[in-house]
């Protein structure tokens, strides 16, 4: 696959493997950060944690906006799915993402609800044409990066008065999350995790830019790299970071040249500022409520937010009291810490959402790490 | 019953099936005689009865049963009529057994296209004549509309497997090695790219084929070193070697550099976040074979058709976790797992 397989050359990660190994000093220890799914799935499925040195602890971030969407959402969701004569359109992986009380999306539709797998906004506006009686909901999620896709859809519906469609809005944002991370007392009072820098995700800043990673790795003097999701590109970014602590740097670097700039795309920004404001607070799971983190639909795109139209209730429902989805989000915590993981909790019942997603933390090491938990009781 | 015997032919073409189809009348009949009878043909359909008569040799049989309920029905390289017909002779051909006769049961929803149905049973003749192996018995049943999909198949097959031979799925040991007879991911890929909400343009086409001819050869090459023997379908290899670690109380330790899947699945697996080793197949075989014997089956797979991909992609291991585990390209390793409910696509 060109320009693909150039970023997955077992030979080339050899060759990185060994220049991140000199680079390392004994001394120190490097614990980075990934924000994003997309790294957590590539560093799992290419198994570059046998890759690095010992001192290199990987922790896997939060960024998975499947994972971060809380029970009460998705039970706000099956609500809507269940009122009468109303489709849910869904991407696939929301299917599911526990609820509270075990419930899920997928088995609302087993109930009978309406709930459809899409791809794309234009599904979604494509099943509102085909069938004008029934109310079309769109479940908008995703951070910077699958906002975009949203605000063409909404002025699709208003240029073909599609007044059934509207969408039920869940985007969230990068900078603050990552910022509340550094602001929790686990990390930075307690400093029960340190972490000497972020990998930063690239399509993400495909449309933000490096920017808005400028303020908090000033502020919180972290080095930051934004880094492309092959293999190869994750690997030169843990080099890159390195690099910065034994320099003790904290700058923001971008691996990821061949589509990153510093402004990122002012059109996607600019289609997306039209449409949406920021709400003073979004629930996150595992972060709880996180200023200035979420979007939602501006009053003059009322007609198509589904929480006013429908006057949906904010549902706020307490996770598993024993779930530690929270505690490994912040990377405070190992997925073989939960008494829950691979006991209750896999990927067949997921409790916490980082179980649901093959790109959550606790998904990807068990789907593809676990292995590791066995050899070092072994060898312990 | 000859359709002689009816007075107008079946609008195969404009017709569609009505519950009368179903009914056991001469409606019924007549759409077995035109449709099935006509594309099956065989000595024993043609005796009319509701059963078939045949002689087998003494020894061990083989039998098995599969249901058939893929959507679409047509897609690149088949439909699911070939696929009930090659997917039940390779059940029966796991077994190291020379397939004999089929039997095919269809549930048909209540205004499904007569041409439809027509093109769905030539693929069936056409690929149990191609394989030798016919079907000679079967049953119509009809469904109200919105009942059944279009058309559901069931078939069971029968075969004879040599003195001596007993592959079973417990029988893998350590040290054994494993062998795949080609690419992995064609079907499910090819059938992905042709549904309803997710056509997307690709030559790649289902890898459905019948295996017994293949099998054939690797008993003759060597069949005392094989110790079982299964075609990865719905699930992929994964679920397969997932399987057989369970059930033969062992681990695997594959190489994912030697797993042969074509470009055009790789580049939709990406697109669409897919794993290729979940992703079904319907003319592919893994065996695992004793590691003595591994070189002359690879030698006489490769030297078939079906096989000629065929490799070694890694052996059978101890592990008290029954862990497929799989290196990396990069060197690491992983885990190889089941699949979690549906394959659901990623959202980024």
């Amino acid at each position: 696959m060109k320009y693909v397989d150039e970023y997955r050359d077992g030979n080339v990660a050899r060759v990185l493997a060994d220049v991140i190994a000199s680079a390392v000093e004994e001394s120190r220890s490097y614990r980075f950060m990934e924000f994003c799914g997309g790294h957590t799935h590539a560093i799992s499925r290419y198994g570059l944690e046998d890759l690095l040195p010992n001192n290199i602890r990987m922790i896997h971030g939060p960024g998975c906006p499947v994972c971060v969407l809380p029970a009460g959402r998705i039970d706000m969701a099956i609500l809507l799915a269940e009122r009468p004569n109303v489709t849910l359109c869904v991407y696939g992986d929301l299917m599911r993402v526990p609820g509270s009380q075990g419930s899920s999306l997928l088995r609302a539709k087993a109930r009978g609800a309406d709930v459809r797998m899409v791809y794309s906004t234009r599904d979604a506006t494509r099943i509102a044409e085909q069938d004008p009686n029934r109310e079309e909901e769109f479940f908008a999620i995703g951070f910077e990066t699958t906002t975009p896709p949203t605000p063409p859809a909404i002025r699709l519906a208003g240029k073909k008065q599609l007044t059934n469609f509207t969408i039920f809005c869940n985007h969230v944002l990068t900078p603050p999350a990552i910022q509340n991370i550094l602001e929790s007392p686990d990390i930075r009072d307690l400093g029960r995790v340190e972490i000497d820098g972020f990998i930063g995700p690239a399509h993400v800043s495909t449309v933000i830019g490096t920017r808005p990673y400028e303020f908090f790795a000033e502020e919180f003097g972290k080095p930051v790299v934004i880094s492309g999701f092959e293999p190869l590109d994750v690997m030169q970014s843990i080099l890159m970071l390195v690099r910065q602590v034994n320099d003790d740097r904290h700058d923001v670097e971008n691996q990821y040249i061949r589509a990153v700039t510093r402004d990122g795309n002012l059109r996607a920004k600019t289609e997306v500022a039209d449409i949406f404001e920021l709400r003073d607070q979004f629930e996150w799971r595992g972060l709880g409520l996180v200023p200035y983190s979420g979007l939602r639909l501006k009053k003059a795109y009322a007609a198509f937010d589904a929480e006013r139209r429908f006057e949906m209730p904010e549902i706020s429902a307490a996770d598993n009291p024993a779930c530690e989805c929270g505690a490994i989000l912040r990377g405070v915590k190992k997925p073989v810490d939960c008494k829950l993981f691979g006991t209750v909790c896999t990927p067949e019942t997921p409790m916490g959402s980082c179980m649901v997603s093959s790109e959550g933390a606790c998904a990807a090491h068990w789907t593809y790490g676990r292995f590791r938990d066995m050899e070092q009781r072994r060898a312990s | 019953m000859s359709s002689k015997a009816f007075r107008r032919k079946l609008d195969i073409r404009n017709g569609r099936v009505d519950l009368s189809h179903g009914s056991g009348g001469r409606a019924m009949a007549h759409l077995i005689a035109e449709v099935f009878h006509d594309s099956f043909s065989n000595e024993w359909l043609a005796r009319g009865n509701d059963q078939a008569a045949f002689d087998v040799a003494a020894g061990r049989m083989v039998m098995t049963t599969d249901g058939y309920v893929i959507s679409p029905l047509f897609f690149p390289g088949g439909n699911i009529g070939s696929l009930a017909v090659h997917g039940t002779i390779n059940d029966v051909a796991m077994a190291g057994a020379r397939p004999l006769y089929l039997s095919a049961s269809f549930i048909i929803e209540e205004g499904f296209a007569l041409a439809d149905l027509k093109k769905i049973a030539d693929a069936m003749g056409a690929a149990a004549r191609e394989a030798g192996v016919p079907i000679v018995t079967g049953d119509t049943k009809v469904v109200e509309r919105g009942k059944a999909d279009g058309v559901f198949i069931s078939t069971t097959g029968v075969g004879v497997v040599a003195a001596g031979l007993d592959l079973s799925a417990e029988k893998a040991r350590v040290g054994d090695r494993v062998l795949v007879s080609g690419t992995l991911g064609d079907h499910g890929i090819a059938v992905m790219s042709v549904r309803e909400n997710m056509t997307f343009e690709t030559d790649l086409m289902s890898d459905s084929a019948a295996l017994h001819e293949l099998v054939a050869a690797m008993v003759e090459a060597g069949g005392a070193g094989i110790r079982v023997m299964r075609d990865p379908t719905r699930g992929g290899l994964a679920a397969t070697l997932n399987e057989l670690a369970q059930q033969s109380r062992v681990g695997f330790r594959i190489e994912e550099e030697a797993i042969p899947v074509r470009p055009a699945v790789a580049a939709a697996c990406e697109l669409l976040g897919l794993d290729p080793l979940n992703v079904a197949n319907e003319g592919k075989l893994v065996a695992i074979v004793a590691p003595e014997a591994a070189c002359d089956l690879l030698t006489a797979m490769r030297a078939h058709p079906l096989g000629r991909d065929a490799v070694d992609i890694g052996q059978v291991v101890e592990d008290d976790h029954r862990f497929v585990q799989m290196t990396t390209s990069f060197g690491g390793g992983r885990i190889v797992d089941w699949l979690s409910g549906e394959q659901l696509p990623r959202i980024c």
